[in-house]
């Protein structure tokens, strides 16, 4: 049997008390790819760390092509030929790719940007890639960044390429061509890793699946010989029904009425164009796009928290008179009685405060309700508890920092806080970011009750899957332009990927 | 024309301090670490500068120019170090707050600079000073071609200090744009972490630079202590370096990280700092007049507000420490 390119034995890394990786042991080979599959602090992202030099095992062995090695710093890594391309790129923004390519490299001689954009370009044909070396970093999209860490990877000679969850931010067409290159790679006799919780991306690219969940390897499976069921039961531990139940829109009311909203941002750019759309009570209206088109601005737009030109008008429960709420703050919308909550996008920069309390946090809400001059802080805390108890919470007790709690428990607070005021309108900005399967779920779960009471729900989220199995309509979002408004119930993904990436894209393919 | 060359030369020479103070700051700033002890590390070098000269001078009698002016820089350049080794050991090893640290650190070193200069001047019987051989040496220019008419006055006139403020700034713009080390650098004090991925060893990069960095600072103490056309020449004068450090931080924002850039920065505050007294304005009160580099200062900070291009904005992760660790 050929030796393996990268074996892993009882690999251990603990943080204080918590085990993040225990006695992990697997194989990596070449010319293969193989997924890394669990929920969120599963322990993925911390095991390829320790192979890339960011992180020191406290125990167990590491082999490389057959001999025992110590990877001190990431520096070794990359002697080692292990180049790993982290979700959050290391990419320095003000730089050139070629001037990134180079970075800490022990070459010779002057810095000639020249030789490195040839080197680059002789890279880039053998897999096909297309990279302007002499483009600064910070003029370039998610996904040309991508590109730019990979061939950075296979500038320096990595023959075992680790990927942490690389499609997170590309669309289904960026996808498909990021595969094609992953496959090319392994048909070079490269080692692949990717790290991913995307069942549908395992099964589509990957030979082998190794599955960890909390820290412990706990299998590892032929990806031909599986299936998105099994896979599911064995990183989250117990059977788990995939399908998010959708029903029926219940005599749809109008709620929200938006007409040529249009927002110009600081640096004179015009980031959102003429938007028109509807929110219908009992619904949810999904927002795709590719990020930065729109979203954040749209919904801060509504909430009162950017500024912009155009018409909101409200339409309020008990049927009064229509308003508009364009330029209100905040504050205002509470005033005029309008029950609008938004989940940000920035849990803890712009929906939570990280140092405060679950009952504080809960109480910035309604602070200052009531007459008296103090604050009541009995209700929120009584409210801490129940979204505690309801949403089943992890934590030690509601005066504990929020900070403290993991990503997916930091969501149930806000989440919980917000539709504990019953709002009318409930816009939420990728509220399963960084989620696990499981929070994930009761967060659709969550917004499927709020539409259900009748809630005008907006959700703007980045998993085309989940956005077409969810929503009742999708508005998709184009430069900052409406591209279409598609019926959830039948459209599909690759219709609202063609619409995130060009004008009424749908269109264009129909003449072809 | 005469006032007029004059007031360059006076302008020159009222930059050169500013300009080591400014250049030290980038360098450190370029590391990802905000030093806001450069009063306190110029106090520093001032102090050592003038107490090696000094004490070599009493030492031989007759000293030598050469070997005072190495002793000066020298002793200028350790001294300081030393300041900045303080910041830099609880700034990237211990990871303390950077600007309470280098606020701590000009402190200590306007204390530092004071105390061992009062002490050398009780020692000598109420004030130190140096003999009229070592002032020379920090103020006269270069022999023979000085003379030349216009030219010679223009650009061979300045102490040798001048002259090696210029060639730091060369050097230093050189090796940030042009090296792989200068890169390397650029990418520490922008993302640590990815420098870190990159292979580049982190700390050692932030302690060379922030200890260069305060050395360079130390020169314009130097400077400001042994040049009597703009110090105190050869004196030492209680709390003599009195803001220059804070307005080199400031010129290190107008002039947007750049060492070039920082030579005409350093240049026109210089030049308002003397223009008073080559230009004197009648209608307006003096003291209103003499505060006009530092309403200069506060207009250009302001004015920086609001330019957005993405090539002049400070390091990234300026003020962040940085563990590899971290979750």
């Amino acid at each position: 049997m050929e030796t393996a390119a990268i074996q892993l034995k009882n690999l251990t890394k603990t943080f204080g008390s918590v085990v993040a990786n225990d006695k992990v042991s697997l194989e990596i080979r070449h010319g293969e790819i193989l997924a890394l599959l669990g929920e969120n602090g599963s322990g993925k992202t911390t095991l390829m760390n320790m192979l890339s030099g960011i992180y020191y095992p406290d125990g167990g062995e590491i082999y490389v092509n057959g001999k025992e090695v110590i990877i001190d710093s990431p520096s070794d890594a990359f002697d080692l030929g292990i180049g790993m391309i982290h979700q959050h790129f290391k990419l320095v923004d003000v730089l050139t790719a070629a001037e990134n390519m180079v970075l800490g490299l022990k070459e010779k001689g002057r810095l000639n940007t020249k030789v490195i954009g040839e080197k680059m370009r002789t890279i880039c044909e053998q897999y096909g890639f297309n990279i302007d070396p002499d483009k600064k970093i910070y003029d370039m999209s998610v996904s040309e960044k991508q590109t730019v860490e990979i061939v950075k990877m296979l500038y320096r000679g990595a023959d075992i390429l680790i990927l942490d969850e690389p499609t997170a931010v590309l669309t289904p067409q960026e996808t498909e061509k990021l595969f094609a290159v992953l496959r090319n790679m392994r048909a070079d006799g490269k080692a692949v890793v990717i790290i991913t919780h995307k069942l549908t991306e395992v099964m589509e690219l990957s030979d082998r699946v190794s599955v960890l969940r909390k820290g412990v390897h706990v299998g590892d499976l032929i990806t031909a010989e599986t299936n998105p069921q099994e896979l599911t039961n064995l990183m989250v531990g117990r059977a788990v029904t995939l399908n998010i139940e959708r029903t029926k829109c219940e005599n749809p009311v109008k709620r929200l009425e938006i007409r040529n909203l249009s927002c110009v941002n600081d640096d004179g750019v015009s980031v959102l164009d003429n938007i028109n759309f509807d929110a219908f009570g009992g619904e949810v209206l999904g927002i795709a796009g590719i990020s930065g088109c729109g979203q954040k601005e749209l919904l801060e737009g509504i909430a009162g928290l950017q500024k912009v030109s155009g018409s909101i008008i409200f339409y309020p429960v008990d049927g009064s008179e229509p308003q508009n709420i364009n330029g209100n703050s905040p504050m205002d919308i509470i005033k005029r009685g309008i029950s609008l909550s938004f989940v940000p996008e920035d849990r803890l920069g712009m929906g939570l405060i990280g140092n405060m309390d679950l009952a504080d946090n809960m109480m910035l809400r309604s602070y200052n309700k009531g007459k008296s001059p103090f604050a009541d802080r009995k209700t929120p805390a009584e409210l801490a508890e129940k979204v505690v108890d309801e949403l089943e919470v992890v934590t030690p007790g509601i005066n504990v920092p929020v900070r403290n709690l993991s990503g997916g428990n930091v969501q149930k607070i806000l989440v919980g806080r917000e539709i504990a005021s019953q709002p009318t309108v409930l816009m939420s900005a990728y509220a399963v970011r960084g989620l696990d399967i499981n929070t994930s779920y009761t967060i659709y779960n969550l917004m499927n009750e709020q539409k259900n009471r009748g809630a005008a729900v907006i959700y703007v989220g980045e998993d085309l899957d989940v956005l077409v199995e969810l929503c009742d309509r999708i508005l998709v979002l184009c430069g900052g332009k409406v591209s279409g408004i598609v019926d959830g119930r039948t459209t599909t993904k690759e219709e609202v990927g063609l619409l995130m990436t060009s004008l009424g894209g749908a269109k264009e393919a129909e003449k072809q | 024309m005469d006032t007029f060359l004059n007031f360059v030369v006076a302008a020159v020479l009222a930059a050169t301090p500013l300009l080591f103070g400014t250049l030290g700051e980038i360098l450190t700033e370029k590391s990802g670490h905000l030093n806001l002890g450069v009063e306190g590390m110029m106090f520093m070098g001032g102090v050592a500068g003038l107490a090696g000269t000094y004490y070599y001078e009493k030492a031989v009698g007759e000293p030598d120019k050469l070997v005072a002016a190495v002793i000066g820089v020298v002793c200028a350049f350790l001294c300081a170090m030393l300041g900045a080794l303080i910041y830099s050991f609880l700034t990237i090893t211990l990871r303390a707050n950077q600007n309470v640290t280098g606020l701590a650190l000009t402190t200590f070193g306007t204390g530092f600079g004071n105390f061992f200069g009062e002490i050398m001047g009780n020692a000598a019987g109420g004030y130190v000073s140096v003999g009229t051989v070592i002032k020379a040496v920090f103020d006269e220019g270069i022999p023979v071609l000085q003379d030349i008419p216009i030219i010679g006055k223009l650009l061979f006139s300045y102490n040798f200090l001048v002259y090696l403020a210029l060639a730091i700034a060369l050097v230093l713009s050189y090796f940030l744009t042009k090296t792989r080390k200068g890169l390397n650098l650029r990418a520490v004090g922008e993302s640590p972490a990815t420098a870190d991925a990159a292979g580049i060893p982190v700390s050692t990069y932030k302690y060379l630079a922030t200890c260069i960095g305060g050395g360079i600072c130390g020169l314009g103490g130097l400077y400001i202590v042994m040049n009597s056309a703009n110090g105190t020449g050869g004196v030492w004068v209680h709390n003599s370096i009195s803001g220059y450090g804070w307005l080199a931080v400031a010129i290190v924002i107008f002039a947007t990280w750049s060492p070039l850039k920082s030579l005409i920065c350093s240049l026109v505050i210089g030049a308002l700092s003397v223009l008073p007294y080559y230009y004197p304005i009648t209608f307006i009160p003096s003291a209103i007049y003499e505060i006009f580099p530092y309403l200069a200062t506060v207009a250009v900070l302001i004015m920086i507000i609001f330019r957005k291009k993405k090539n002049n904005l400070p390091p990234a992760s300026l003020g962040l420490a940085y563990f590899r660790e971290e979750r």
